[in-house]
């Protein structure tokens, strides 16, 4: 399968500059692709139109094997957000946030490192670190084809990050999933890609 | 989270002298259930209790008036030797029931019109806005009394223009809520992981609307009725042969200064107790729904 934005140009609604124009960006299943550049150059801007969160300008489009993404059914392009505390509702305790999905497999729930006692618990009874596990799992599932990473691991200590990244790619490398990975750490990226493109030379905003 | 517990229970051996409601082995969330039924119960035994008081048991007993609080009569009998205790209670099981209802119909419009609005966006919400505007702009105490003319007063004129009065305030927090919510991430990954509009206005909008909910019910429930109790007062309410705490009150006026203060005062009393219970239920739903509270007690 292969994702793929085209001429993708995009402006906040009150902006008047581009923060997108004419970008192209493709991820084949199963490749391992980071998207870099410097603060405000669109990196999760292009993350958001690639996961179906907002609409690119007339001319552009995001299409999955040649077909636009589905509305109002399930996204196979799931999208992770930079902070879990902000993308779990606090009203629900974490079994129904994780489980709202579908079940994860059991193997995979003690792979991420979630621990059974953690799933009676409400968010704010939960760590960044803890909470962005359960984020991760529930984007993890079997009918995602792509997982588009924003920054996912942040603002996590370097042995949080390493087992969640353990956990992504050996799941990307099983089901043939593609994975995008946004982020600053130059460093992170160089270990995890085999790709990595640069939006700012592939992006010149006005 | 254990520490807290056992605080708890030491402050709760510290007060082993006082009089305890519940018994002291039930952990903080089963007290907090066990409060919020007890007093459910006695609101409904009010409610109940006062629905069977006939008029037959309010007679006149000309020989026995002015009987003073005591023996046989525990809150004293009227100017005609009425049984105030009686007279009490069937008044406040019709201010029980006039306030229930105006907050449950108050509520339902709040909640219709306060998700309708942000959910439909555009016209339907500027027409929301502009509702709220509008019934908030004018003094709602002569609104009350034209639609209580205009349904031909009695407990239904109230009931209608309690509501089409009150429902205001509660629209514009739901509404605000539902706003904020909707452009929640937590919404937006439900959206993307296939979910349609009812599954998230249920599961994520609802849960967040539940405690304005029931805050907004307490703040209503005294309101009814104390309009029910001015509107009655001024003679566009409830007929006088009605046992309205209201009514009662406004009699009471009159033999105050001659010192039967029991006409006034176990009324006046019951009708703030009842409204405190109505806040203490309250606040025990919220503490048990919301996360922050829910296993900290009150």
């Amino acid at each position: 399968m292969r994702l793929k934005a085209e001429n993708i140009s995009f402006r906040y609604p009150c902006g008047h500059n581009y923060v997108l124009k004419d970008v192209d960006f493709e991820v084949e299943s199963g490749e391992i692709v980071g998207l870099s550049a410097p603060s405000g150059y669109g990196k999760s801007t292009l993350g958001r139109i690639l996961a179906g969160y907002e609409e690119p300008e007339k001319g552009g489009a995001v299409t999955l094997d040649g077909r636009p993404l589905p509305k109002n059914l399930f996204n196979p392009v799931q999208l992770i957000f930079q902070h879990p505390e902000k993308a779990v509702n606090p009203k629900w305790k974490m079994k129904k946030i994780l489980t709202e999905s579908g079940t994860p497999p059991a193997e995979l729930i003690s792979a991420m490192g979630i621990q059974e006692g953690w799933m009676d618990r409400w968010p704010a009874e939960l760590s960044g670190g803890e909470l962005q596990r359960f984020c991760v799992l529930r984007a993890l599932t079997p009918k995602t084809r792509f997982l588009i990473a924003d920054e996912m691991t942040t603002m996590l200590d370097a042995v949080t990050q390493a087992q969640i990244w353990q956990v992504v790619l050996a799941y990307a490398k099983e089901q043939g999933m593609g994975v995008v990975v946004i982020s600053h750490e130059r460093a992170l990226m160089e270990r995890l890609c085999s790709r990595i493109v640069d939006l700012e030379q592939a992006n010149s905003p006005v | 989270m254990r520490e807290t517990v056992e605080l708890h229970k030491k402050q709760g051996v510290g007060r082993a002298g006082g009089v305890r409601l519940l018994p002291a082995g039930l952990g903080i969330r089963e007290r907090t259930i066990a409060s919020a039924v007890l007093l459910t119960g006695i609101f409904l035994f009010i409610l109940i209790g006062g629905s069977l008081v006939t008029d037959d048991m309010l007679r006149v007993d000309l020989t026995n008036i002015f009987a003073p609080p005591g023996g046989s009569h525990l809150f004293g009998t009227d100017w005609v030797g009425r049984d105030m205790l009686l007279r009490t209670l069937a008044g406040l099981s019709l201010s029980i029931k006039i306030g229930v209802l105006c907050s449950v119909f108050s509520n339902i419009v709040a909640v219709v019109l306060g998700i309708l609005g942000p959910t439909l966006g555009g016209k339907v919400d500027a027409l929301v806005s502009w509702l709220i505007d509008l019934v908030l702009s004018v003094p709602h105490a002569i609104v009350i009394i034209l639609i209580s003319l205009a349904c031909g007063g009695g407990m239904k004129g109230i009931v209608v223009g309690v509501t089409l009065t009150h429902w205001t305030s509660l629209t514009r927090v739901i509404r605000a809520e539902v706003l904020q919510i909707k452009e929640a991430e937590y919404t937006k990954i439900s959206e993307k992981l296939g979910k349609n509009s009812f599954y998230i206005a249920k599961e994520h909008i609802l849960p967040h609307v539940l405690p304005q909910l029931v805050v907004g019910t307490v703040l209503i429930f005294p309101h009814a009725i104390l309009h029910e109790a001015s509107i009655t007062f001024l003679g566009f309410g409830l007929p006088p042969h009605e046992p309205a705490i209201g009514v009662i009150l406004a009699e009471s006026m009159q033999y105050l200064t001659s010192g039967s203060w029991w006409l006034a005062f176990f009324p006046g009393a019951s009708l703030i107790l009842v409204s405190m219970l109505v806040d203490r239920v309250g606040k025990n739903i919220e503490t048990l729904i919301s996360p922050a509270t829910a296993y900290k007690g009150i």
